[in-house]
This record gives C-alpha cells, sequence and structure tokens, in this order.
C-alpha cells in the first residue's frame, strides 16, 4: 500500500485522576504518515501539547510490539481499534484517512479505575492470577521437558490459552464488564496440563471468587470478548472455566 | 466450599441461570406438544383429553409447582444479574461496540425476559388462574380451555401480543439455548457448533409452533 499523508481531528478523554469528571477535548494532528504507528501519532501529539505548555495525554504502553498487554485504548467504539487481532500499538495509521475523526477513550469498567487521562488500574487482573493462576513446584533440577507426555492438540490449545497478554480488551468490550474471557485463558492454560493437575479445584475456586470480589460483571455468552481480544482467545475457553468450575464446585470436600 | 458459595459466585448464578433456562425449555416442549393437539381435527377433543390430565392428575400438578419454582427463580435470578451487571460501569462509552461484537439478542436477555414475563402474567390471566380458580386451585371441576382459547383469540390484539411474546421468546431462546450449554460446561468444539444450529432450529420451531396457535384460532383452522 502506498505511503499517504493524513491530518486528523481526534476527541481524547481527559481525566486529571480517579477522582475527577473527565471529558473530551478535541486536538488537531497534521501531516501524519500512514506507516506511523496509533501511539507514535500519540507521541507526535504530545509533543505538540508539551510545545504549547500544555499537559501531555497519560497512556499505557511499554513493548509496543503486540506482547506486553500494556496499552489500552478504545478507539472509535472498539477495543484497540478497528484492526481483528490486534493490540493498540501494533495498529497503524493506514487504518485511517485524511480528515478521519477519531474518538479515544479509556477502558470504561468500574473494575478498572482511571488513573489519567486514557490509563486505567488494571492491577485487579495481577491479584486475580495471585488467587492461584499459577501451579507449586518444589525447586531443585529442572525436570526433563518430555518426562511428561502430553497430547499434541492439549498442548496447543493450553498455548493458544497461554497467549492471553491479559490488557483487559475482553473487560472494556463487554456489557457487563465481564472478565471471563481473560479468567479462563488463566485457568484454562494449566487445566489443559498434567502439571496444573494437582491445584486443579482450589485454582478456579479461588480465581473466580477474586474476580468477583474486584468488582467485574458475570459473563452472558456474548461473545463481543472474542471478537476483540488481541491474541484471539477462543470463548470455549468460558465453557472450559464453566466446565471446571462446576467439577470442583461438586466434588471438592472442603 | 459450601453450596451456598458454589451457587453465589458469579459463575455458579450463571450455573441457576444455565440450569433453569435448560428446565423451562424442557417445558416449552411438553406443553407446545400438548397444545400441538388443538390441530388434530377433531374440534378440541383430544386437546381437552390431555387438558384434563395435566389438570387433574396430581403428577403434573407436582411437577406444575416445580415449574412455578423454576421460572421464579430463573426471573429473580435473570433480573438481579442484569442489574447488577449494568451497575458495573458507572461511566459509558462515547462510541459503543455495538454489533459488531455481537449479536442484539445475546445482550438483550434481560429485555427479551421482561417481555416474556409480562406475556407470561397476560397469559397466566387468560389461561390458568380462571381454570385453576374454578378448581378451587385443589382437583376440582375445570373450564373448557379449548372453548376459552376460541374465546381469548378472537381478539385482534390479543392475537398480537401472544405473537410478540413468542417472538421475544424465540430471541430469548437463539441466544439462551446455546448459552445455556456452554455455561455448563459443554467446551468441545463439535458439540458447541451442533448446539448452536440445534438451538437455532429449536427457537424457529417453538416460535412457529407457538405463535400459529392463536393465529388459528383468529383465522378459524381450528
Ligand atoms: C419459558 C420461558 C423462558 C425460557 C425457556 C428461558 C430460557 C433461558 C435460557 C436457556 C437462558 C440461557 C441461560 C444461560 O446462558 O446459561 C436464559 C437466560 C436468561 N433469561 Fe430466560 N427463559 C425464559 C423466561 C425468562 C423470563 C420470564 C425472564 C425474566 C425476566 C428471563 C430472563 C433471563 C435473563 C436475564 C437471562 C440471561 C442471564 C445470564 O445470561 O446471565 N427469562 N433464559
Ligand atoms: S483474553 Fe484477550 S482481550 Fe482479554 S486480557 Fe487476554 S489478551 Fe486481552
Ligand atoms: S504496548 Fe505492549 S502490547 Fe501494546
Amino acid at each position: 500500500m502506498e505511503h499517504y499523508n493524513m491530518n486528523l481531528n481526534l476527541k481524547v478523554w481527559r481525566q486529571k485522576n480517579c477522582k475527577s469528571k473527565g471529558e473530551f477535548k478535541l486536538y488537531r494532528v497534521e501531516n501524519i504518515s500512514s506507516e506511523m504507528s496509533f501511539l507514535e501519532m500519540f507521541d507526535v501529539l504530545n509533543e505538540q501539547l508539551i510545545h504549547d505548555g500544555e499537559d501531555p495525554i497519560t497512556f499505557d504502553h511499554d513493548c509496543r510490539e503486540g506482547i506486553c498487554g500494556a496499552c489500552s485504548m478504545y478507539i472509535n467504539g472498539k477495543p484497540h481499534g478497528p484492526w481483528q487481532a490486534n493490540t493498540t500499538c501494533q495498529l497503524h495509521m493506514r487504518a485511517f484517512n485524511d480528515g478521519d475523526t477519531v474518538v479515544v477513550e479509556p477502558w470504561r469498567a468500574d473494575a478498572f479505575p482511571v488513573i489519567k487521562d486514557l490509563m486505567v488500574d488494571r492491577s485487579a487482573f495481577d491479584r486475580i492470577i495471585q488467587a492461584g493462576g499459577y501451579i507449586s513446584v518444589n525447586t531443585g533440577n529442572a525436570v526433563d521437558g518430555n518426562a511428561i507426555p502430553i497430547p499434541k492438540d492439549d498442548a496447543d490449545a493450553s498455548f493458544a490459552a497461554a497467549m492471553c497478554i491479559g490488557c483487559g480488551a475482553c473487560v472494556a468490550a463487554c456489557k457487563n464488564s465481564s472478565a471471563m474471557l481473560f479468567l479462563s485463558a488463566k485457568v484454562s492454560h494449566l487445566a489443559l496440563l498434567p502439571q496444573g493437575a494437582p491445584e486443579r479445584k482450589s485454582r478456579v475456586m479461588n480465581m473466580v471468587a477474586q474476580m468477583d470480589k474486584e468488582g467485574f460483571g458475570s459473563c452472558t455468552n456474548t461473545g463481543a470478548c472474542e471478537a476483540t481480544c488481541p491474541k484471539e482467545i477462543s470463548i470455549t475457553n468460558i465453557a472450559r472455566l464453566n466446565k471446571e468450575y462446576l467439577g470442583a464446585g461438586f466434588t471438592s470436600d472442603k | 466450599m459450601t453450596w451456598k458459595q458454589v451457587f453465589t459466585s458469579s459463575v455458579g448464578k450463571k450455573l441457576v441461570m444455565g440450569f433453569t433456562g435448560i428446565f423451562l425449555i424442557l417445558f416449552l416442549i411438553v406443553h407446545a406438544g400438548l397444545n400441538a393437539c388443538i390441530w388434530a381435527g377433531d374440534n378440541g377433543e383430544m386437546f381437552t383429553k390431555g387438558a384434563h390430565f395435566m389438570g387433574s392428575n396430581w403428577v403434573p400438578r407436582i411437577l406444575e409447582l416445580g415449574l412455578f419454582a423454576g421460572l421464579f427463580l430463573h426471573v429473580i435470578q435473570g433480573l438481579m444479574l442484569e442489574f447488577a451487571n449494568r451497575r458495573k460501569r458507572s461511566v459509558g462509552y462515547a462510541v459503543s461496540y455495538g454489533n459488531e461484537g455481537s449479536k442484539w439478542y445475546s445482550r438483550s436477555m434481560g429485555l427479551l425476559g421482561t417481555l416474556i414475563l409480562l406475556f407470561l402474567v397476560l397469559h397466566l390471566y387468560h389461561f390458568w388462574l380462571p381454570n385453576r380458580s374454578n378448581q378451587g386451585f385443589l382437583l376440582g371441576e375445570e373450564i373448557n380451555l379449548f372453548e376459552k382459547m376460541k374465546l381469548e383469540f378472537s381478539v385482534l390484539w390479543v392475537v398480537i401480543v401472544y405473537v410478540l411474546g413468542c417472538i421475544s421468546l424465540g430471541y430469548h431462546l437463539a441466544h439462551g439455548f446455546q448459552s445455556a450449554f456452554r455455561t455448563l460446561g459443554i467446551h468441545n468444539k463439535r458439540y458447541n457448533t451442533l448446539l448452536t444450529s440445534v438451538g437455532y432450529a429449536f427457537s424457529i420451531t417453538i416460535t412457529l409452533l407457538f405463535a400459529m396457535m392463536p393465529v388459528s384460532f383468529y383465522l378459524g383452522w381450528v
């Protein structure tokens, strides 16, 4: 595709801190290259704001290569913007045309309070992981990788679930602000492997309990999460999580 | 993990919706099957026999209590979840994700359910209440339900409201049928594909079957 430059109108959510109300502000950026990433376009805007003595826009980012899950912008009505299976940092400006108006909002969920502007607090996800998203192993010599045979399909499904980068787009997309796609990915990738078996029951129970405590909504299987997930985490993981929960709920002895 | 804890977490409440939802689906099959007897072409003879059994035998009458309990649980839990979920996002989006990521009826289960509930109030008022009150709410004399259907379904607005109620039910099931099985943990791709198709087929069949009943009476087909 040929390179082109564009001028854009941006409608960006500005909010001082978690207590203040916040509002949309209009900005104009000019001569944006179609080869820039969306975040680079924001860098240009921020340079401009700093130059004008204004407060630059705060947004989360880290790797800028689609693997860390830090970037989080709700662009024109879709988490991570118009492209499928894509993160905000990997969204490129060729997705837009000269003269477009782009509306940029933070993830909206009470469990993800806005810290400032477009940056939200996603530590709720960390606490869900801490509640059981791990396996306990004694230290010592590393076990040979092939010591435990694992069916290839299970390994593949587990790996696909482990792709989740914890970005929170699933919560942002869901009408219920439910974290079930995230949780189901974190439960599934361990539930599919023998290493996850010993803590299988307590894991799902504790992680669900933590998710509820953090104030996420409950799942109604609408599928908006799957449609927006940058890592294409499948909604069938949610059904697997339900099965894990049902199994643990009915058979756990405590 | 007490039973209470199992069924009051977010996933547990959803399990209640799934179990009661499938229970109500089973009820619909029985209800549609029995009512289809109006088309037997015998001026309601077979239908009246069936209705008489359902109303005068204590086995279906006890099962009826289970039906009300299941429906009550489904409605209360469903509405509570709907309102709780709405409260999880106090500041909404300026631009909504809309139909790009999900089907409108999957996001409207609370609304569709409420429409079904309103329809049910009218429906029970038309048939269940007069019949049971005639019976003294025990096993007394029933009214002629076939004649009662003829009477009620001679009024156009009643027929329209019934058809709209059936359409709400159809959309509720179009999402609910397959969703319920996912809720109960069916995650095998082959089954999910199958259940989605069966779900659509079931929703369309049930909607048409029930909607055709008042229409048939109105047009004088039975
Ligand atoms: C005969 C009538 C009905 C049938 C067959 C039925 C069936 C179902 C089914 C199968 C589900 C899916 C459950 C799941 O996803 O696990 C469902 C969900 C739901 N139903 Fe019904 N339903 C009926 C009436 C109602 C009524 C009267 C209401 C109430 C107001 C209602 C409210 C809801 C809500 C809010 C949900 C979504 C719950 C969730 O996903 O968390 N339903 N229904
Ligand atoms: S499931 Fe997908 S959308 Fe949700 S946190 Fe993981 S990567 Fe992000
Ligand atoms: S900044 Fe790391 S995924 Fe976007």
